[in-house]
């Protein structure tokens, strides 16, 4: 069976591999057998081999050196380019992070390829389903040169676990000096959240410009806390100072596409809709009841949103 | 300090946007087109460089002939010169091939820093700097929330989920910057007036020595095979709260069986 590069996505603040690797591998198996690729500092494989082998890897390449993350983007495209060389896999598949996507583009240009970015399905054909436009226009792509490289757009694709082996190779790391352009000196956190990732979270509760201040998104909280979700926030909010930026969901912020989401006191500009639109299910609450994100809702309410939101926060604390 | 602005013209993303049937591209012709929003904000970041340590920004956009609304626009803001690449042979072209014509051009031109907007409102890629770096071999600085250039450094703060992590590279670098970085300035009247009279420099795919059969929808490594609107969702229900909105909307989510 064909063999499909699947570069990892690590997640040194849980430990394992993130979800969306896990969805990748899924997503690979519509074109062969997939194998992980572990590039990241030393021990970085030891605590994701198993999970990675749970969802499908039959081999795990190991590539490990402190110089990987001590440089941006370049190293790691490097040593894909050189697996992608020595095995000639059928296709590679990257999670789609801003990462991701810089890796795949770099990677594309070392192989000549081509690359399709934030596919949300990949179909045993090679051909690629992509969402353009703001979510208003379904596209089908193909990669027509080299070996095909895509990014899988988080939560497009369910993760299903299929045992495999999961036979660790090495991979040498020589990264070259050309690949150590640009030193990452530090990673700075400053927002620790217990709630989930935004674009991993199967619930998602945004506020917009109704939610009226910064304090007020308390009301927003108590609602993604009661359903174990992320909160995000419109351009508006944003905009307007009630919500950080690394929140915002929509055209120059975050896309995702959780279960269900819920947009409170969000009018639904085509700049909101871009980032929140393949969600399966859309609730809304807002008091303008000809708001356009009454159009995308399968369920709204019209109605005050400081009386709605912490009503039915208590109603679904009350039902646990 | 040279500094050189990646601009794109595109659809505008608050009004309808197609793809052209006869060949699967973004329809450009038809559409109400501007320039690209995050690019406005390189512009600025360019602009405030320039006040800083002198030198000269000039802007460079690859697309067609109309394209030079969003340079004028550029121009406006206070950018000193211009390059248009403009070439029929361009149309359709996959990132992978305007990376080779954006690298082809830089090449042509004296910079210290390039700059360009983190993301483009029509395909969304967010990969031309990580392109236009890995051609040139010059360091990538990307999705900036600040920019410091001091010494021949480049330092950026790259915006990352609930954090950023801090980058430094040498001189000449790339860097692109999202809507986070500053707030870019209107065109002044004088400023507009200005523009009309700053040098554009059109140049074509031979100006580049770029053969126009490695370009173009022909030969791109990528291709849309079809497109389809999204299908209409069903009808929702929308209720009106009589008090009793709360009540309903936590029904609806037990009957998906979600609470």
């Amino acid at each position: 069976m064909a063999e499909v590069l699947v570069l990892v996505e690590l997640n040194p603040a849980a430990g394992g591999p993130r979800k969306t690797t896990l969805e990748a591998l899924t997503a690979a198996r519509a074109l062969g057998e997939p194998s992980a690729v572990v590039i990241g500092a030393p021990g970085a494989a030891a605590g994701v081999k198993d999970a990675l082998a749970e969802y499908g890897a039959a081999k795990v390449y190991v590539a490990e050196s402190p110089e990987v993350e001590e440089y941006l983007v370049a190293p790691k495209a490097e040593v894909l380019a050189q697996l992608v060389a020595s095995v000639s896999p059928a296709a590679v598949v990257i999670p789609s992070s801003p990462e991701g996507k810089e890796i795949a583009g770099r990677l594309a240009i070392k192989t000549g390829s081509g690359f399709l970015t934030d596919v949300t399905e990949i179909h045993p054909d090679g051909t690629a389903t992509q969402v353009a436009f703001a979510g208003a226009t379904i596209v089908h792509s193909q990669v027509t040169v080299g070996t095909p490289i895509y990014t899988l757009r988080g939560n497009s694709v369910t993760p299903e676990p299929a045992p495999a082996a999961g036979t660790e190779e090495t991979v040498q790391v020589q990264v070259s000096d050309a690949a150590k352009a640009t030193r990452v000196t530090d990673r700075v956190v400053e927002q620790k959240s217990s709630r989930p990732e935004l674009t991993e979270a199967s619930i998602v509760v945004s506020g917009g410009r109704g939610v009226a201040s910064a304090e007020n998104f308390a009301v927003i909280e108590g609602l993604a806390d009661s359903l174990g979700a992320a909160v995000g926030a419109s351009r508006a909010a944003v905009d307007s100072g009630f919500y950080p930026h690394s929140f915002q969901v929509g055209q120059t912020g975050k896309t995702v596409s959780p279960q269900l989401y819920i947009a409170v006191g969000i009018s639904g500009a085509i700049q909101h809709r871009a980032g929140m639109q393949t969600s399966k299910t859309i609730v809304a609450v807002n008091k303008d009841p000809e708001a356009p994100i009454f159009e995308l809702a399968d369920f709204g309410v019209v109605g005050d949103l400081n009386t709605v939101v912490p009503a039915a926060t208590e109603q679904i604390t009350a039902r646990k | 300090m040279n500094i050189v602005v990646l601009v794109k013209q595109v659809p505008d993303s608050g009004s309808e946007r197609k793809l052209d049937p006869s060949d699967n591209t973004v329809a450009r012709a038809t559409a109400d087109n501007v320039i690209n929003e995050m690019d406005e904000y390189a512009i600025e970041e360019a602009l405030t460089v320039k006040e800083a340590h002198g030198g000269e920004v000039t802007i460079l956009t690859v697309g067609p002939d109309t394209a030079t609304d969003a340079i004028r626009k550029a121009l406006s803001m206070g950018a000193d010169k211009a390059v248009h690449v403009s070439d029929p042979a361009i149309h359709g072209s996959c990132a992978v091939q305007t990376s080779a014509v954006i690298a082809a051009a830089l090449s042509q031109l004296e910079y210290d820093l390039v700059l360009c907007g983190a993301e483009a409102t029509d395909a969304q890629l967010s990969v031309m700097p990580a392109l236009v770096a890995e051609r040139l071999g010059i360091p990538q600085l990307s999705g900036a929330r600040k920019l410091t250039v001091e010494g021949g450094v480049a330092k950026v703060e790259r915006q990352t989920d609930g954090g950023y992590w801090q980058l430094e590279a040498p001189l000449p670098a790339i860097v692109s910057t999202w809507d986070t970085i500053n707030e870019p300035r209107y065109p002044s009247f004088k400023g507009i007036m200005a523009a009309k009279k700053k040098p554009v420099q059109t140049l074509t795919l031979a100006d580049l020595g770029i053969d126009p059969g490695t370009v173009g929808l022909a030969t791109a490594t990528s291709k849309v095979v079809d497109f389809a609107g999204r299908p209409p969702k069903g009808e929702g229900v929308k209720v009106t709260d009589e008090g009793d909105g709360a009540e309903k909307l936590v029904g609806y989510l037990a009957a998906q069986k979600i609470v």
